[in-house]
C-alpha cells in the first residue's frame, strides 16, 4: 500500500458505509493533506463506487477544495462588503506586493499560500485577514506588513 | 474579600480577532488564587469595542468595560483585586440610567440575542438557568398542533431573507406523509459582509438546537442537519460541544424527557459555495453532490433531502422558537407591524460608528437603526447609502431612510430585508463600483446551470467595467436595465433572480453618478482609477519626500524641502501618496 492509500484508509473506513458522504470524506482528507491528492479521488471512486469525473465535478464546484499542494500556512484575505467598503481592495495588493503571489499561488519558499475570501464574518472588525485559523482585523497597509513579519518571527522563535 | 461573582471575556470570532485571547489568560493568570471565576461568553454586539470583559457582582449586577488589550487587562486584574471599579474603561453598565436610555441600548430589543454575551455559550447549565429548553417540555405538554398554531400566532417569518411565514411551513411539512422527515438548519451564512448567524451560534448554541428540536417534534422529523459554513471554524466548535452536551442531558437522542419523541442532529460542513445557501442546492449539498438548485415545485415539504418531506430554516429563524414557545405568539406578534412581527438581528459594518450586531424591533426606521443604535457615519462623514440584503438586496439613498424595516417596505424600495446584512457607505463609496463588486460576486457564485444567470450576469458585469474606466456610453445604462429583466425572469432560483437587483437600485437611486462616469469621465467619491488623478498641491507640500518614498513606482519627483510633482504617464493611482502626506498636500480628483 502507498502512502495516500495508508493515509486516507481511516476516512474512507468511516464515510464508507455514510450516504452522502462524500463532500465530508474530501473535506477530511484536505484537511490532512491541505489538498486533495489525486490518488486520494481514485481511491474515493473505487471505495464509494462513485465514478471520478463525478468525484472532480464535486471539487471543481466548491471553492474550498484544492487539487494542488499548497504552502505550510494559508493567508486568507476578505474580499466581502464589508471590507471591500473599507478599503479591503488595498490590503490584498499589500499582501500581494509583500508575498510577491497572485490569488492561488504559494511563495516560492512555500512559506505562504494566498487566496481570497467572500467574508469571514468578522465584518466589524473590517478589512481583516485570516492566517491559518486566526483573523487579524482592522487593518491597514502598515498594519498588515507587521502582521506578516511578526507571524514569521513568532514562529521562527 | 470581593464581591465580584465572576469576570467573563466576549469570546466570539470578533473578540479574539481584537486580541481577547491575551486578555483572558491574563486575567486568568492573576485571579488565580481568588475565588473569582474568569469564563468566557459570545457576542454582546458591541464589536466596536471589543476585547469586552464583564464583571459581574454577587448582588447581580454587572460592569462591562472594553477595549482592554493585554496592559489594560493588568490594570483591570489589579482594580477588581482591589473591588475597585475603573472608570475610565466602563463602556456600559446594564440596568444603569445613564446608559440604558442611551440610544444603543434602549432602541434594542434582545430575542434572539437574549443570552449571546451573557452566558457562556459552551455551557448548557448557564444556558438552562435562563429558561432553556424549557421549550422542548412546553411542547411536549402541549402537543405538535398548539406548537404550531402558536408559531403561526407569533407571526414569524423567516429570517434567512424570504421571509416565509414559519407557523405555514411547518404546517404543510407536518402534514406530509412518510416514514422519515427532516429538519435543517440553514447556517451557510453567505452573505458578503454579514454575521448574525455566527453571533448566535457562537453566542447561543443550545436556542438553535432547542428551536431545531422543537421544530422536529412539530412535523414528526427525527433527524435534524445544520448546515454550516467553513469559514466559521469557532461556530462549528461550539455546536459540537453543545450537540454533546444536549445529548447528554437528554434533550437530543432517543426519547427525549420521556416524551417518547426522538432527534438527533448532525453538522454538516459547507465547502465553499453561496449557492448552496439556497435551499434546494443545499439539500443536493448534504446528499454530496454538486450543489445545484432544483425546481420548486416539490416543494421541500413534500419532497427535500433524499426526496424526505423537510423543513428548513434559518439560524435566527429557530433562535427565536424557544422563546416564542415560552413567552407564547401573542407576545412576540405584539411587537412590530402588522405584517412583519418581532424583531429582527442586523449586522451594522462599513462606515458606522458602532458596528456590530444589533436586534432591533420590526417597523423601527433605517433611520434610527443606522444613527440612534448604530451611532452614525464614522468621522462624522456623510451618509451615502446603505446596503441591505447583500448581492441580492440594494443600496439605498439618504431620501429613504425614513422607511421602515419590514418586509413589505423594504420590497417596495427595490431592496429586500434580506438576512440583515447592512453595509453603511459614506461619501467615499463609488456606487457603480459598488454594483461591480457585487455582480463580480454573482459571476463568481453562479452555479452555471441558467443561461441568463450565468451569461446575462456577466454582461452586466462587463459594461458596469466599461464604465468605470471611462469607456461607457449613456445607450449602456438601457442595456444593463433591459438585461436585468432578463437575468430576474430567466433564473431558476433565487441567486438570479436578486441577482440584478443592486444593479437596478443604484440605477435608480444614484443615476447621477452613473452619468458622470460616463459624461464626464468623472468619478464622484474617487474611487475608480481610470477616472481619478492624484495631483500635489505646491502650496501645502512642505517637501518632506514621504510621498515619493512611499510611490511604489517611483512616479513622484522632487528634492527635499521643495515642492514634489507626480508624473501622471507613471503613476499607477495606487493612492499611496494620498495616505501618505500629512499635509493633505495630494490632491485626488
Ligand atoms: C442564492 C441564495 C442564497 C441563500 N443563502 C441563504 C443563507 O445563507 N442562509 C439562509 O438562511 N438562507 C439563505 N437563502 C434562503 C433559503 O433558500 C431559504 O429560503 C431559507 O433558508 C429558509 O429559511 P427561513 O424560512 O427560516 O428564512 C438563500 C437563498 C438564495 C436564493
Ligand atoms: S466582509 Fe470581510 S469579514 Fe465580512
Amino acid at each position: 500500500m502507498n502512502k495516500i492509500e495508508e493515509g486516507i484508509k481511516p476516512i474512507v473506513k468511516k464515510y464508507k458505509e455514510e450516504v452522502g458522504a462524500l463532500i465530508p470524506a474530501l473535506q477530511e482528507i484536505q484537511e490532512k493533506y491541505k489538498y486533495i491528492p489525486k490518488e486520494s479521488i481514485e481511491i474515493l471512486s473505487k471505495e464509494f463506487h462513485i465514478p471520478v469525473p463525478r468525484i472532480n465535478g464535486v471539487i471543481t464546484f466548491y471553492a474550498q477544495f484544492r487539487t494542488e499542494p499548497v504552502g505550510k500556512h494559508i493567508i486568507r484575505v476578505c474580499h466581502g462588503t464589508a471590507c471591500f467598503v473599507n478599503n479591503g481592495d488595498s490590503i490584498m495588493d499589500t499582501v500581494k506586493e509583500i508575498l510577491n503571489i497572485e490569488v492561488g499561488e504559494t511563495t516560492e519558499d512555500r512559506y505562504y499560500t494566498l487566496e481570497q475570501v467572500a467574508c469571514l464574518g468578522c465584518c466589524s472588525l473590517a478589512p481583516v485577514i485570516m492566517i491559518d485559523d486566526r483573523v487579524y482585523g482592522k487593518l491597514d497597509s502598515t498594519k498588515v506588513k507587521n502582521v506578516l513579519k511578526k507571524f514569521k518571527e513568532v514562529e521562527n522563535d | 474579600m470581593t464581591n465580584i461573582k465572576r469576570v467573563k471575556i466576549g469570546m466570539a470570532s470578533c473578540g479574539l480577532a481584537a486580541g481577547a485571547q491575551v486578555v483572558f489568560d491574563n486575567l486568568k493568570e492573576d485571579l488565580a488564587d481568588s475565588n473569582i471565576v474568569v469564563e468566557r461568553t459570545g457576542c454582546i454586539g458591541m464589536c466596536f469595542r471589543e476585547p469586552l470583559v464583564e464583571i459581574e457582582y454577587n448582588d447581580g449586577h454587572s460592569i462591562i468595560y472594553g477595549d482592554i488589550d493585554g496592559k489594560k487587562s493588568k490594570f483591570l486584574s489589579q482594580k477588581i483585586k482591589n473591588n475597585e471599579i475603573a472608570e475610565e474603561l466602563v463602556v456600559y453598565i446594564p440596568g444603569d440610567e445613564k446608559y440604558e436610555n442611551d440610544h444603543y441600548h434602549k432602541k434594542q430589543i434582545k430575542i434572539v440575542l437574549r443570552n449571546s454575551g451573557i452566558i457562556n455559550p459552551e455551557s448548557i447549565v448557564e444556558y438552562i438557568e435562563k429558561n432553556g429548553y424549557k421549550g422542548i417540555k412546553k411542547s411536549f405538554e402541549k402537543g405538535k398542533d398548539w406548537v404550531i398554531e402558536e408559531i403561526l400566532k407569533s407571526g414569524l417569518r423567516g429570517r434567512g431573507g424570504a421571509g416565509f411565514p414559519t407557523g405555514l411551513k411547518w404546517k404543510f411539512a407536518g402534514g406530509s406523509k412518510s416514514d422519515m422527515k427532516y429538519i435543517i438548519c440553514n447556517a451557510d451564512e453567505g452573505d458578503p459582509g454579514a454575521f448574525m448567524d455566527r453571533s448566535v451560534l457562537e453566542g447561543d448554541p443550545h436556542s438553535v438546537l432547542e428551536g431545531m428540536t422543537i421544530a422536529g417534534y412539530a412535523i414528526g422529523a427525527n433527524q435534524g442537519y445544520i448546515y454550516v459554513r467553513a469559514e466559521y471554524p469557532l461556530a462549528i466548535i461550539r455546536l459540537e460541544k453543545a450537540i454533546a452536551q444536549a445529548k447528554e442531558e437528554e434533550f437530543l437522542g432517543e426519547n427525549i424527557l420521556n416524551s417518547g419523541f426522538s432527534f438527533d442532529i448532525s453538522l454538516k460542513k459547507g465547502a465553499g459555495a453561496f449557492v448552496c445557501g439556497e435551499e434546494t442546492a443545499l439539500m443536493r449539498s448534504i446528499e454530496g453532490n454538486r450543489g445545484m438548485p432544483t425546481l420548486k415545485p416539490p416543494f421541500p415539504a413534500n419532497s427535500g433531502l433524499w426526496k424526505k418531506p423537510t423543513n428548513i430554516n434559518n439560524v435566527e429563524t429557530f433562535a427565536n422558537v424557544p422563546w416564542i414557545i415560552v413567552n407564547g405568539g401573542d407576545k412576540y406578534a405584539s411587537i412590530g407591524t402588522e405584517k412583519s412581527k418581532g424583531t429582527k438581528v442586523f449586522a451594522l459594518t462599513g462606515k458606522i460608528k458602532n458596528s456590530g450586531t444589533v436586534e432591533v424591533p420590526m417597523g423601527i426606521t433605517l433611520r434610527e437603526v443606522i444613527f440612534d443604535v448604530g451611532g452614525g457615519i464614522i468621522n462624522d462623514k456623510k451618509f451615502k447609502a446603505v446596503q441591505i440584503g447583500g448581492p441580492s438586496g440594494g443600496c439605498l439613498p439618504a431620501s429613504l431612510l425614513d422607511t421602515p424595516v419590514d418586509y413589505d417596505s423594504l420590497n417596495n424600495t427595490g431592496a429586500i430585508m434580506g438576512s440583515g446584512g447592512m453595509v453603511v457607505m459614506d461619501e467615499d463609496s463609488c456606487m457603480v463600483d459598488v454594483a461591480k463588486f457585487f455582480l463580480d460576486f454573482v459571476v463568481e457564485e453562479s452555479c452555471g446551470k441558467c443561461t441568463f444567470c450565468r451569461i446575462g450576469n456577466r454582461r452586466m458585469y462587463e459594461i458596469l467595467d466599461r464604465i468605470t474606466k471611462g469607456k461607457g456610453e449613456m445607450k449602456d445604462l438601457d442595456e444593463l436595465e433591459a438585461l436585468a429583466y432578463q437575468v430576474k425572469n430567466g433564473s431558476l432560483c433565487g441567486l438570479g433572480q436578486t441577482a440584478p437587483n443592486p444593479v437596478l437600485t443604484s440605477l435608480k437611486y444614484f443615476r447621477d453618478e452613473y452619468i458622470a462616469h460616463i459624461k464626464n469621465k468623472k468619478c464622484p467619491a474617487g474611487v475608480c482609477k481610470a477616472l481619478i488623478e492624484f495631483r500635489i498641491d505646491p502650496d501645502k507640500c512642505t517637501g518632506c519626500t514621504l510621498c515619493a518614498r512611499n510611490c511604489p513606482v517611483d512616479a513622484i519627483s522632487g528634492e527635499v524641502k521643495k515642492t514634489h510633482i507626480i508624473d501622471q504617464s507613471i503613476c499607477i493611482k495606487c493612492g499611496k501618496c494620498y495616505t501618505a502626506c500629512r499635509f493633505d498636500a495630494v490632491i485626488k480628483e
